[in-house]
């Protein structure tokens, strides 16, 4: 009978347990719990986003398909885009960056926690504002770009979702950014200098630099966008003295700077990777590090390669494509280092270090055809084909995708707990690889035969039949990747065992740290030797780190639910501003979002929070 | 901290002395600010100049204006202000890029 009464009462907590954890991490400012967060708001619209493409292969599979019409097809492509930049891939790197970088400074939490909660349910909220709008009348259809005029004219309201949502997931991500800069000035260990920091750290760094200043232009963009749209203005209208090309520029000075967001912190990730799996520092560091900033800087002065058809003329159309082949310097200078990192290392080759392995191939082809597309000349033949699409999902994918997989098999023990079976792991990147290939690389050929992108058909016996077979064939495959990819995580949460604090061998501040550390990361900050700090002891020794400080108490900030009304108060005013052109109650929605929002805004200010303190004693306590 | 130390609250000669410097150096820039103004106001007003040196010379004086507040009245020449310096340089590098890619790209 005990037993049974004891039974009972598990089960009672239990089911209490899940209205706490919920709670719990809807109020959290915990930067492990809001990364977990960006990682499960990610994962579910990579999956979404993962959707939309296997619809878009599987229209394509045969000629002259009718899987689906025309202009759901012009829908599901725009938000093919529009998911997998915006809500998959940059959260998940936002996701991984709040996860590792604090632990990697030695920080107890990023700088303003509560600015960290306020930004993932930005973008929480922002994404699936984004996504209703498949349930109310269609999905934005105008491109992933939403080039004006064809964005200001499309009929509905899908446009209208794709510039309020996305101001709102882009207000997240750009708190997110300014957290990050703050966190890597102002909270790193006592000797941790620049130099000595982490590459993954740099890379998040560099990334949170561009973030600040690209993510202006596209929000001033997509505020032009919205009152064209909404309220009758006229800046992209030519009839009225507007001019279109504005939201071209606009979007591009954002949107470059955007794909080496994407691309830089998984560069930071996979030096981490090979010189963790070559037991060996990283070859080059200090060039990595000035490579990182090169390309940032240059990032800003190639948007135009992007409109090099629109008619520029030929000096502006020069001056960025010379820009643009610039930037293959510094990131060879990357490539070559990842593999100098290798030569005469002691090479471990596990799942995390085969997708490092695939992704230096991968993305040296996304890197070469770049070349070529910023080729002027030439580009007038690939621009708008599927040479283009191939491209850039040789580097979307082959180095962001690649890059989000190998960091998640790396550092799942340190955010989850637990490591991922090697068995499957290796089946989801030989699946997602052999897939990525098969889809990807003959798109080129079906490019250079004049494929255009964006048709939701082509015709029979124009020998593009084959080719559009084996892309979708290997859309398949990596589908079944994925899949296999989230059974593995289901797995090992369920039947794994808990995981070492250093299951790698590792050389990097992170792994000194419990697996998963606890909410106050360390006892005492660590004081920071050199670079790859634990490697520096384990050599020494010593095996851990030594403490910077006496055991005294920890100051952390308290759990707050205000960010999530602030948001909240955001995505209902979002409705009132997209629905009140239709009828003027919705300005009730629009003005009483913002009142929410306002006065969370109020009750935060006012409110006296000075978080609470650890003491000493129960932190002696727990080391029993 | 260490400073704070001492039990009467008389600064020491040091701190007078730095002080002293930073208030005349405050009241230059200033006078430098004010002049760089009325100069700014009298090119235009009297028409002496042709108006491209006058556009120019205005844009110099707008941007070592600008210098200035950074510098003296916003602290960015002390210690510990090199992050921040770099990131104001940076932002306007590309804020500077935008608006030129605009006018030079779009309406040019």
């Amino acid at each position: 009978m005990s037993i049974a009464v004891s039974d009972k009462n598990s089960a009672v907590t239990q089911k209490r347990s899940i209205g706490a954890v919920l709670w719990d991490y809807l109020t959290t400012v915990d930067h492990m719990k809001v990364a977990h967060l960006y990682l499960f708001g990610g994962a579910f619209f990579f999956i979404l986003g993962g959707i939309e493409a296997v619809i878009i292969r599987i229209q394509l599979l045969v000629p002259e398909n009718d899987f689906v019409s025309a202009g759901f097809y012009n829908e599901i492509i725009t938000m093919h885009g529009t998911t997998m930049i915006f809500l998959a891939a940059m959260p998940l790197l936002l996701g991984m960056m709040n996860a590792i970088m604090p632990l990697q400074i030695g920080a107890r939490d990023v700088a303003f926690p509560f600015l960290n909660s306020l930004g993932v349910w930005l973008f929480i909220l922002g994404g699936i504002m984004l996504n209703m709008s498949w349930f109310f009348g269609g999905a934005p259809d105008a491109g992933w770009t939403a080039y004006a005029p064809l964005s200001t004219t499309s009929p509905g309201h899908g446009v209208d979702f794709y510039a309020v949502g996305l101001q709102i997931a882009g207000a997240g991500t750009l708190m997110s950014g300014i957290n990050f800069l703050v966190t890597i000035i102002n909270m790193r260990a006592p000797g941790m200098t620049y130099m000595r920091m982490p590459l993954f750290t740099w890379t998040t760094f560099i990334t949170s630099i561009l973030i600040l200043f690209a993510f202006p232009a596209l929000t001033v963009g997509l505020f032009l966008l919205m009152f064209d749209r909404m309220f009758g203005s006229a800046f992209f209208d030519v009839a009225l003295g507007g001019n279109t090309i504005i939201w071209q520029h606009l979007f591009w000075i954002f949107g470059h700077p955007e794909v080496y967001i994407l691309i830089l912190p998984v560069f930071g990730l996979f030096s981490e990777i090979f010189s963790t799996f070559s037991k060996k520092r990283l070859f080059g560091y200090t060039s990595m590090v000035f490579a990182t900033m090169l390309i940032a800087f240059l990032g800003f002065m190639v948007w135009a390669h992007h409109m090099f058809t629109v008619g520029m003329g030929p000096i502006a159309n020069t001056i960025f494509s010379v820009a643009t082949m610039a930037i293959a310097i510094p990131t060879g200078i990357k490539i070559f280092n990842w593999l100098a990192t290798m030569w005469g290392g002691n090479v471990k080759i596990n799942s995390a270090m085969l997708w490092a392995l695939g992704f230096i191939p991968s993305f040296t082809i996304g890197g070469m055809t770049g070349i070529m597309v910023a080729t002027v000349a030439a580009d007038y033949q690939y621009h708008d084909t599927y040479f283009v699409i191939a491209h850039f999902h040789y580097t979307i994918v082959g180095g962001t995708v690649m890059g989000i997989f190998a960091g998640l098999h790396y550092w799942w023990p340190k955010i989850f707990g637990r490591v991922l079976n090697e068995t499957l792991g290796k089946i989801t990147f030989w699946t997602f690889f052999i897939g990525f290939h098969m889809t990807f690389f003959i798109q080129h050929f079906l490019g250079l035969m004049g494929m255009p992108r964006r048709y939701w058909v082509f015709l029979e016996n124009q020998g593009l039949d084959t080719g559009n077979f084996i892309s979708s064939l290997g859309a398949l495959f990596m589908s079944i990747g994925v899949i296999v990819f989230i059974y593995n995580a289901i797995y090992v949460w369920l039947k794994g065992e808990k995981a070492a604090a250093d299951p790698w061998d590792g050389r990097t501040l992170e792994w000194t740290t419990a697996s998963p550390p606890e909410h106050y990361n360390w006892k005492q900050t660590p004081l920071i030797r050199g670079l790859d700090c634990l490697w520096i002891e384990k050599t020494e020794g010593n095996g851990k780190m030594t403490p910077a400080e006496p055991l005294k108490d920890i100051h952390m900030p308290n759990n707050t639910i205000i960010p999530f009304i602030m948001t909240l108060g955001f995505f209902i005013s979002g409705f009132g501003f997209i629905y009140q052109t239709e009828n003027k109650l919705w300005y009730i929605a629009l003005f009483g979002g913002m009142a929410i929002a306002l006065l969370a805004m109020l009750v935060r200010s006012l409110q006296d929070d000075v978080g609470h303190y650890i003491t000493k004693e129960e932190l002696k306590g727990e080391a029993k | 901290m260490t400073e704070n130390t001492n039990t009467n609250n008389q600064l020491t000669d040091f701190h007078r002395q730095k002080n002293k410097e930073e208030m005349k150096r405050n009241v230059i820039s200033f006078a430098m600010m004010i002049v760089s103004t009325i100069i700014a106001f009298a090119v235009v007003a009297s028409g002496v100049m042709d108006r491209v040196f006058a556009i120019f010379l205005l844009f110099i004086l707008a941007v070592a204006q600008v210098a200035f507040q950074f510098f003296y009245f916003m602290h960015m020449k002390e210690k510990g202000h090199a992050m921040p310096a770099v990131m104001i340089v940076a932002g306007t590098w590309a804020a500077f890029l935008t608006t030129f890619g605009l006018i030079a790209a779009v309406w040019w």
